[in-house]
């Protein structure tokens, strides 16, 4: 344990790094250069700092750790700082997806790079306050905060209707954010503190937790995405840049299945269960559903983009199944899904700089020029379609075992999923990398270059060590989650004991 | 020796197909071969240990998952089962690795082609030699994904890639009952590794559970929803659909993996399974029926097909329907030892119709071959030992294996046995004719290739020889040398505890005891095969065209696999493809987007036009709407803390 505000420092770092790009003076040559090198010295820093931070971290607790607390806006609302084995991992997840998004920018990025850094530092300073915030108001101001400068990013640097998407964004989490203000309100009313832990044990009446679960819940399941609030996502990610769309599926769709793990399911027990039937329908719908309209994409951003939301199906599914595989699996699923993704899109990545489209239909056999990118593709391929050996496969697995003990209709419809995720995925990789090459511009295309096998390669070791080791990650969530899970069936067992004494 | 058993491939794998541009093609296959040749012969080593000497060992690797109280390890488990699978594996792989080097010697992409090879042999070690379901479920993956590879190897053929596709797509559905049988076992049991959720196998037999609402029986759900996963792998009718277009790959692909190991994946499933499918009667007489179904169907579809390789992969099914009856009347042992013999004869057949594929220039059409005994004489004698195993030839491996299949039918008492010796002995008739018909077409009569084909003509060199040699001796001899120990006095000791048998069942002592005509009936057939198929290619070689003209609407028929693809094709690939696009256009643009953002949005947007321009720059505005939000939302917080 250190007695330094270790959390507060791996939060706020990039945003000093943000802050010593602004100071950057010279001409735009020489700004886009020294932007890029503090963005990328600031975010391995930052990753360093939080690699650090979790070989200090105690597994074996489910408490909070490396709390740092001091009065803020008074009145009960402190600025509070913690981790536990659900959030820490999140964390690394941001610190480590980082570096990577910002070399990904590298030489894509070439208009207003600074402005593009500083966004992508301040973001990220927003994504890990998320995940450290012990208290609620900080907690929503990081999480609603978060979205600006990804606004920004899609808004400035996206496509050519990144308008309409930054605005479909918009107006989807606008509802959701409103609803889980008031809901926040309502909470510090009844409590008189908006500390998380303190809120866990308040136990609000059971008529209360169902309006605030589905004030949350229009919040969390926008951002997760959910069926049937999804729809922004394909067209956010289409105009995003790479590492925006990395950022997006790595860390902004998470924070919605955190969210529903750090207040739905603790605070709110009992509107959870009552609830949990209606999570499993649009689960099992976007399991299906989705994946089915993945299969009918044009486009590869939108088709990883609707297998997203399939894989968040599952997510959702397994945490109000409220088991510990179904927990853990979410959890797991949910971090797996961020190095997954982020690699599909860094692969799409790849060939849209060499060709400006991500239209399917322009490729074919690209194999026979670039063999590397071909293998590390298939590889996350397989990865997204749950291959056992991959890290897709553990979340998955253990979120089907998970439902099957609550609801096995979901659990049917979730292992369908199955199969339909190796078709899209499949057809995908058949259609851009096997067969020949036919269309114009193809016969000269380039193979990965050293730097883009530098910025995925982390992405290849995490899918394929978490696939045959995932321990590490199952070992720190336990305790956690185990704690959540027994709290969580305790305060049903007291509710309906409570009930049958009438 | 069991680690180097299992991850000697793995490594041959990983330096052939990341170093293989370093190394060269032919340390690659240097390496890959060694590294099989030595996994191969300390298998026997194994088999000799663990088999001969009942010696059973478990090998403990890493923790995997562990989550609650589910625990699941990488362990190797090796018993008999285990090893009489190590055996058919690394010795085929490594044969097949061997003849590859001749086979693909013109071929640019060798190395990643051996890389392939041994990635499946080693995912196909870790399904025979997992003490889990979910380990077995990795191998299980593992080996459809080399599958995969290795059916799109040559990934320029749109067919090629058409057919790995289809092979993934159609075994993960078997897949699907697989994943929800190991949820429904965990479940009800609380574990997934084998040994413990077999001792509960008699609990399990008469517990009930909630299933998709229907109250079910526990141990038959699960057992059917296992054998569900053995149907994709296996090829079973219904999901066989895959296997005869896998033919796309290399034919060493297709002997290795479509003929002795992955398709048998099912069968051993199955066999491994034998204490919980031995409790349920209604499972095992589900096997018989689609085994049954699986043997007849593929044997009268193989009766018409012209490809060479064709031939073979629908005789494959079928045989594979053979082992599925012998498990479905609690034959456990019968069904291995057909896999066994199997694996000899299927692989000699197929490596040997590569070899005539690769002397007639990749030509696969038998109705262009004919004449080629004399200019192949190796290549057909190999063919003909393999002909008369898989037909059942008196003394040759088929003929003890296949024929104790038909007889442990009959004897047995369980189920729609009858109906699964009936449809066998017919299939039996069948699966000579095809074969004769297929030794004549390819090698007698006149020649029907062009001149210049037929000058171009040559034996395979003796790198492809030495394996179907070596093959040929397991076709002929491994029924004589191993019958005893599989299946006759000595199959208690052999077997030890990894296969179960209930108190009540007999079927392999009563098997020896059926009435001569049973015992006579698979000879019979196989003779009358054989004169039919003489008669019709040889004697009159007009006959088949005549009679395909008189009973046109039966040919085409079987000459278009019973129309399954295409019934297929229309009630699940054109409706996903339509409701995708439905979901796609209708539900997530017309409804979801029409009456949500793109509604609110367009009011919104008329609004604003009037006051903002529609600029790059009008998202800041939007992020300066919502920075004056928040700030407002803390100022309101602020003055609410204060209240």
């Amino acid at each position: 344990m250190t007695d330094w505000p270790i959390l507060s420092t791996i939060t706020f770092l990039p945003l000093l790094g943000a802050l010593f790009i602004m100071l950057v003076r010279g001409d735009e040559a020489t700004v886009a250069n020294n932007s890029r090198a503090v963005a990328l010295w600031t975010t391995v820093v930052t990753l360093l700092l939080s690699i650090f931070m979790i070989t200090q971290f105690d597994g074996s607790t489910a408490d909070f750790q490396f709390v740092e607390r001091v009065s803020w806006l008074g009145g009960g609302i402190d600025y509070a700082m913690g981790v536990d084995g659900i959030s820490v991992l999140f964390v690394l997840l941001t610190t480590a997806l980082m570096p990577i998004c910002i070399l990904a920018s590298w030489t894509s990025i070439s208009h207003r790079v600074r402005e593009y850094m500083i966004a992508f530092l301040v973001l990220e300073t927003l994504m890990i306050g998320v995940f450290c915030a012990m208290d609620l108001v900080l907690f929503y101001l990081f999480f609603e905060g978060g979205l600006i400068p990804m606004f920004l990013i899609i808004g400035v640097w996206g496509g050519a209707r990144r308008i309409y998407a930054s605005f479909k964004f918009f107006l989807y989490t606008l509802i959701g954010s409103v609803l889980m203000l008031l809901a926040i309100l309502a909470m510090y009313w009844q409590a008189d503190t908006t500390f998380i832990p303190d809120l866990n044990k308040i136990g609000f009446d059971a008529n209360m937790q169902t309006w605030l679960w589905l004030a949350f819940f229009a919040s969390f399941a926008v951002k997760m995405p959910m069926w049937p609030v999804h729809t922004w996502l394909p067209d956010a990610h289409v105009e995003a840049p790479t590492a925006g769309s990395v950022i997006l599926a790595g860390v902004l769709l998470k924070m919605g299945g955190y969210g529903f793990l750090r207040f739905s399911l603790p605070m709110f027990p009992i509107a959870s269960d009552m609830f949990s039937p209606m999570v499993f329908a649009l689960s099992a719908i976007a399991i299906v559903y989705t994946s089915l309209v993945a299969f009918a994409q044009e486009d590869m951003k939108k088709l990883i983009a609707y297998s997203s939301v399939a894989h968040m199906g599952f997510v959702t599914m397994g945490l109000f199944t409220a088991t510990v595989q179904g927990v853990q699996g979410a959890v797991f699923q949910m971090l797996s899904h961020g190095w997954i993704s982020g690699a599909l899109f860094l692969c799409v990545g790849v060939i849209y700089d060499r060709m400006h489209t991500r239209e399917i239909a322009a490729y074919g056999g690209l194999v026979n020029r670039m063999p590397v990118y071909a293998a590390v593709f298939l590889l996350f391929t397989m990865a997204n379609v749950g291959l056992p050996g991959t890290s897709g496969f553990v979340g998955e697995f253990l979120t089907i075992i998970g439902a099957f003990q609550v609801s096995t209709w979901t659990a049917l419809f979730a292992a369908s999923g199955v199969i339909f995720s190796a078709v899209y995925a499949l057809s995908l990789y058949r259609r851009v990398s096997l067969g020949r090459i036919e269309h114009e511009g193809l016969e000269q295309i380039s193979d990965m270059n050293r730097r883009e096998i530098f910025i995925i390669a982390p992405l290849i070791v995490a899918t394929i060590l978490f696939g045959v080791w995932p321990m590490p990650i199952l070992d720190v969530t336990a305790s956690s989650v185990d704690a959540l899970v027994s709290n969580y069936q305790e305060a049903l067992a007291a509710h309906y004991s409570g009930l049958s004494g009438y | 020796m069991y680690h180097a058993i299992v991850f000697f491939p793995l490594v041959g794998a990983i330096i052939a197909g990341l170093f293989g541009r370093i190394i060269g093609h032919k340390r690659s296959e240097q390496l890959t071969s060694g590294l099989l040749v030595a996994s191969a012969i300390l298998s026997c080593v194994a088999f000799i240990d663990v088999a001969m000497n009942n010696n059973p060992a478990t090998v403990n690797l890493l923790s995997w998952i562990h989550s609650g109280t589910l625990n699941i390890d990488w362990v190797l488990r090796i018993d008999t089962l285990t090893a009489v699978m190590l055996v058919v594996v690394n010795g085929v792989s490594s044969l097949v690795h061997i003849y590859s080097i001749g086979y693909m010697s013109h071929d640019p992409g060798r190395s990643r082609f051996f890389a392939y090879l041994s990635l499946f042999t080693f995912m196909m070690l870790m399904l025979v030699t997992a003490d889990n379901f979910v380990q077995l479920f990795f191998g299980w993956e593992g080996v459809g994904l080399a599958s995969y590879l290795l059916i799109g190897f040559w990934f320029k053929k749109p067919s090629a890639n058409a057919a790995a596709m289809k092979a993934f797509v159609v075994n993960r559905v078997g897949d699907f009952g697989l994943i929800l049988g190991m949820a429904a076992i965990y479940f009800t049991v609380g574990s997934l590794q084998f040994d413990e959720v077999f001792a509960a196998a008699g609990a399990l037999s008469e517990g009930k559970f909630d299933f998709l609402g229907l109250t079910l029986p526990t141990l038959t759900t699960i057992c059917l929803l296992l054998f569900m996963g053995a149907m994709g792998k296996s090829a079973q009718f219904m999901l066989h659909t895959w296997l005869p277009d896998a033919m796309e790959g290399p034919t060493p692909v297709s002997a290795l993996i479509h003929a002795a190991t992955m398709v048998t994946a099912g069968v051993f499933l199955v066999a491994r399974c034998s204490p919980l499918f031995e409790l349920s009667p209604t499972a095992s007489a589900v096997v018989i029926c689609v085994g049954a179904i699986t043997a007849f169907f593929a044997a009268t579809v193989g009766l018409v097909q012209n490809d060479i390789k064709r031939v073979i992969a629908y005789s494959t099914c079928s045989q594979l329907g053979y082992m599925f009856v012998a498990l479905g009347v609690g034959a456990y042992q019968v069904a291995m030892f057909h896999l066994f013999t199997h694996a000899f004869f299927k692989a000699l057949l197929f490596l040997g119709a590569g070899s005539v594929i690769h002397a007639m220039q990749d030509e696969q059409d038998m109705r262009k071959m004919g004449g080629l005994r004399q200019l192949v004489p190796t290549t057909w004698f190999m063919m003909l030992i393999g002909t008369l195993a898989l037909t059942g030839f008196p003394l040759t491996a088929g003929f003890f294996s296949k024929d104790a299949v038909i007889e442990a039918a009959y004897a047995a008492h369980a189920g729609p046995h009858m109906f699964g010796f009936v449809l066998l002995v017919v299939a039996a008739l069948f699966t000579s004719f095809y074969s004769w018909r297929l030794m004549f077409m390819t090698f007698y009569g006149q020649p029907r290739c062009s001149t210049e084909t037929l000058n171009h003509v040559h034996e395979s060199p003796p790198v492809m020889l030495v394996p179907l040699l070596v093959l040929a001796l397991g076709a002929l001899g491994a029924g004589l040398v191993f019958a005893g120990s599989f299946i006759g006095d000595g199959q208690a000791a052999f077997w030890g505890a990894s296969i179960f048998t209930g108190p009540d069942n007999h079927v392999l002592h009563d098997l020896h005891n059926v009435p001569l005509w049973v015992k006579l009936s698979p000879l019979v057939m196989m003779m009358t095969g054989f004169i039919v198929a003489w008669v019709m290619y040889i004697r009159s070689p007009e006959w088949p065209a005549q009679i395909a003209a008189q009973h046109d609407l039966l040919y085409k028929f079987l000459l278009n696999k019973w129309y399954i693809d295409e019934l297929y094709h229309l009630i699940f690939v054109r409706p996903v493809a339509w409701l995708a696009r439905l979901f796609w256009k209708g539900g997530d643009g017309y409804v979801i987007d029409g009456f949500g953002p793109n509604g609110i949005a367009a009011n919104v947007l008329r609004v604003t036009q009037r006051f903002v321009g529609l600029q790059t720059g009008f998202v800041y505005h939007y992020a300066f709407v919502m920075l004056v939000g928040v700030a407002g939302f803390v100022s309101w917080f602020m003055l609410a803390g204060g209240h």
